[in-house]
């Protein structure tokens, strides 16, 4: 087989003693997509990365590149970048020096080096600033010269392992922004591991959901989302209540669904309404994130939680009326 | 097949066949230089005539003097590690947890007499003991107790140090709580940061004991008539009644000695490295209050009565001749003692140690290098891991066997055929750097083994091979810690004289040697001139030392 077909993934185990950190995983990474791996800490999303990358020994399957197996390739002949976590910066180089290190031992001439760097540095907003010691930086600053050095001998493929884990919040909101405009803009193929489903929702085409080694679900973030394949998946994405179909009409709610599926249910889902289907009981009222979570009695089906926004009053025992948003997360089957 | 095996163990960063061949020439020097000189020992006990023997065990333990010298060397060690430890803690304290002018300045001074050659630490004592010397109306002149305060001056800082470094990061706020809780001032330190620091005492404790057990220069020179420990035993056995049966077996007793310290010191190392919560340092330290007053004091008095004094003495004691003072001693020095107490002239003996010291240095840092650039791989495959671990131990064997037995293994293996060295050059900077190795790899080991895996991984998918992977991550940590392992291993060398006494020949002494030879001659001249040549080499050393410190970089776990 010859053409662009990017990263292929057949049947690939880790192992580490007697744990399975990587069991079995198939996946394919589109020349210029960007597919994330998402999973709790500990799922092996880390491993399957570097095995990738081929830092870590594999106890079966196959990695491909456009076909071609990599197995008798060393790492520094795979042509793939990577970027950890907390940046791994080389102390001794400047921010340009750290930059230039790919493109060093890729042979390339000085003039053209120095122009790529530079290139590099104003992508990532760092322009002018090449001469600056990392050890000077912040972490946010740290990340971005991580990044120039990673895509500047133009990759295959990027690994990103948890890139903007080590970052506050504020800080990684903007950054996830920078960066899926930067892969974009770039045009990058990359595998981009993390825990946190915003983030794998902003920057992938495609997202990848594992556990214990496996790989639950694959598709588009909206996909995921609203048809997520099975409880775990939708427990890990934050969906805390499920419900069957029936019972919600019963309850009053109407539902495009087919009878014996389930609703997954978490607290932005339902939403208090003057005219709402749902009639409910207030137990307790909490402020959060910009309006009222509020814990709720919900008439045939139990207790909830429910959202409700802007300066409403909500002394517990107060009856309210909810409804549910427009289009409801739903998994096959009953649960 | 076999090719694609290769390249398949190329993937890993480290690669593993090149490691191999780096770990290979460490490994046949000290196979040759250590292994072979301690199964010579060991076969010297136990086998006679070709058979296994060991009425020559049972033949010396049997001997009441034997009894004597091993129970001596334990009282002593024991004597001087309680004293170091009760000694060191205060100053621990004062010089790690309080804050007040001058503190660097006594840190760095603290540190002088661990650095300088025991031979010079011996004579210093001897100086200050002696009948006409500053303390010698004590009449301590040869006995234990003189030998257990030189041998606390030498660790003091051992202890301080070791101690120091864990205490001044220590978390201050559990003793704040066991305060806020009640407890007296008192009650807190013994509750709270006592079992805290246990770790670090424990450590320091069974480095200084090993110390203390193979001392042997000091031992020498200010052990009287008769004094004899296991090290000093060995050597009088060899040198003097030629009885090398009962030299292998003191050996053989020293290095079980050794063995088991090394152990304690391992085990209570990884306890302290099995991090408690820390604080970087400058949160923690307060300046001088006046509960801080009973420690100072013992600290003030340690500094200025234990370690000052024998220095001070020492000078004046060079600066001093039969017709006052006077650089007469000094002068000396380029002659060979009075009744012609030397071969060769102090100075020529100087040339010769530096000579000497070049060489070792170069051997022991080369072969360190090696084993630190082995011993800091970390590989993912578990067999190269547990090949590994196995290297590792191997490697540090040698750290903690005593120079005599280095010395009287040499004797013994490489003073004839199939190897013989008596007469070459490069006996005696072999020795020494066997000596000198372990400080090395001490020095650049936790260095190396503090680089995050992940930088190599880097290098390696930005397209560095495993050449270009250690050129770019571990050369530059390397270098700028060399010139620390080259300043040890050059001072050391120096100094060095419990493996050289085994191995000088008398026209080509080193000047530790010469020392030696000085002092056990009788004449007010000869004994003046070993002071001055006991400056010359502390004032050499100690430059050494301090040229070196300069390139030392923040380096955690390097704590000596």
């Amino acid at each position: 087989m010859t053409g662009p077909q990017g990263l292929g993934v057949r049947d690939l185990s880790v192992t580490f003693g007697q744990t399975q950190a990587v069991d079995h995983v198939s996946l394919d990474v589109a020349p210029g997509e960007v597919v994330a791996l998402l999973g709790p800490s500990g799922c092996g999303k880390s491993s399957l990365l570097r095995a990738v990358a081929g830092l870590e020994p594999t106890r079966a399957g196959a990695v491909s590149w456009d076909g071609d197996d990599l197995a008798d390739v060393p790492v520094h002949r795979r042509g793939f970048g990577l970027m950890f976590q907390d940046g791994q910066l080389f102390a001794h180089r400047d921010a340009a020096g750290n930059v230039e290190f790919g493109l060093r031992m890729a042979g390339l001439a000085k003039p053209e080096r120095r122009r790529r760097v530079g290139e590099l540095l104003e992508l990532v907003g760092l322009d002018g600033q090449g001469r600056r010691s990392v050890a000077t930086m912040s972490g946010g600053e740290q990340q971005r010269v991580a990044l120039a050095r990673a895509l500047a001998p133009r990759p295959r493929l990027l690994l990103l392992d948890e890139p903007l884990s080590s970052l506050d919040r504020a800080l990684r909101e903007r950054l996830t922004g920078d960066l899926h405009r930067i892969l974009r803009r770039t045009g990058t193929t990359a595998l981009y591991v993390t825990h946190d489903h915003d983030e794998a929702f902003a920057m992938a085409h495609r997202v990848a959901v594992m556990a214990a080694g496996r790989l639950l679900q694959v598709a588009e973030p909206r996909q995921i989302w609203q048809r997520p394949a099975d409880e775990s998946v939708a427990r890990f994405l934050g969906y805390r209540w499920f419900v069957g179909v029936r019972a919600l009409r019963a309850a009053g709610a109407d539902v495009d669904a087919a009878d014996d599926a389930t609703v997954a249910l978490r607290a932005d889902s339902l939403r208090l309404s003057a005219g709402g289907p749902l009639k409910a009981v207030v137990l307790d009222a909490s402020f959060s994130r910009g309006g009222t979570t509020l814990r709720v009695d919900v008439e045939g089906l139990g207790e909830l939680e429910a959202r409700a926004f802007g300066a409403t009053e909500l002394a517990p025992d107060a009856v309210v009326a909810l409804s549910l948003e427009p289009e409801v997360a739903l998994l096959p089957g009953a649960v | 097949m076999t090719v694609a095996l290769r390249t398949r163990a190329a993937s890993r960063v480290g690669p593993t066949a090149a490691v191999v061949l780096v770990g290979l020439v460490p490994l046949a020097f000290l196979a040759v230089f250590f292994g072979w000189p301690v199964a010579a020992i060991v076969a010297r006990g136990v086998v006679a005539d070709g058979t296994l023997d060991l009425s020559g065990f049972t033949e010396v333990l049997a001997r009441e003097r034997t009894w004597e010298v091993v129970g001596r060397t334990l009282a002593q060690a024991s004597a001087g590690t309680a004293l170091a430890v009760l000694l060191g803690m205060p100053g621990a304290y004062v010089l790690y947890r309080c804050r007040f002018p001058g503190r660097g300045a006594v840190r760095a001074f603290v540190t002088v007499p661990f650095v300088l050659p025991t031979v010079v630490v011996g004579v210093a004592f001897r100086g200050l003991l002696v009948e006409g010397g500053w303390w010698g109306f004590l009449g301590l002149d040869g006995t234990f107790t003189a030998v257990v305060a030189a041998l606390v001056f030498f660790n003091y800082c051992v202890v301080v140090r070791t101690v120091g470094a864990l205490w001044s990061r220590l978390d201050p706020r559990a003793e704040q709580a066991a305060r806020a809780l009640g407890a007296s001032p008192l009650r807190a330190f013994w509750s709270v940061t006592l079992p805290s620091l246990a770790p670090a005492i424990a450590s320091a404790a069974s480095i200084v004991f090993l110390f203390c057990a193979t001392a042997f220069g000091t031992v020498l020179v200010l052990g009287g008539p008769g004094y004899g420990t296991v090290e000093t035993e060995i050597y009088q056995q060899t040198v003097t009644f030629l009885d090398l049966r009962t030299a292998a077996v003191l050996s053989v007793l020293q290095l079980l000695v050794v063995t088991g310290c090394l152990l304690a010191a391992a085990v209570s190392r990884r306890r302290r490295e099995s991090a408690l919560r820390l604080q970087s340092e400058s949160t923690v330290d307060h300046r001088l209050r006046r509960g801080d007053l009973p420690a100072m004091a013992v600290t003030v008095a340690v500094v200025l009565g234990l370690l000052v004094a024998p220095l001070v003495s020492l000078v004046a004691g060079s600066l001093r001749t039969a017709d006052g003072w006077g650089w007469g001693n000094y002068t000396a020095l380029s002659t060979t003692g009075s009744h012609d107490a030397l071969e060769a002239t102090v100075w020529e003996a100087a040339l010769n140690s530096v000579r000497i010291a070049v060489d070792a240095t170069l051997i022991a840092v080369t072969i360190g290098v090696l084993i630190c650039i082995v011993c800091s791989r970390r590989p993912r495959r578990p067999a190269a891991r547990r090949t590994l671990s196995a290297f590792d131990a191997l490697f540090m064997l040698p750290l903690g066997v005593s120079a005599v037995t280095v010395g009287f293994g040499f004797l013994l293996t490489l003073n004839r055929p199939p190897l013989d060295l008596r007469s070459s050059v490069v006996l005696i900077p072999i020795a020494q750097a066997v000596v000198a190795i372990p400080l090395v790899i001490r020095t650049l080991l936790p260095v190396l083994r503090a680089i995050d895996e992940r930088q190599r991984e880097v290098a390696g998918v930005l397209g560095a091979g495993p050449a270009r992977v250690f050129a770019a991550v571990d050369l530059p940590v390397l270098g700028r810690s060399l010139g620390l392992a080259v300043g040890f291993a050059f001072a050391v060398s120096l100094g060095e004289f419990g493996a050289t006494s085994f191995l000088s020949q008398p026209d080509r002494p080193t000047l530790p040697v010469v020392i030696v030879r000085l002092i056990g001659r009788p004449g007010v001249d000869n004994l003046g001139m070993a002071l001055a040549a006991s400056v010359v080499l502390a004032a050499t050393t100690v430059v050494v030392i301090g040229l070196a410190e300069r390139f030392r970089i923040q380096t955690a776990g390097a704590d000596l």
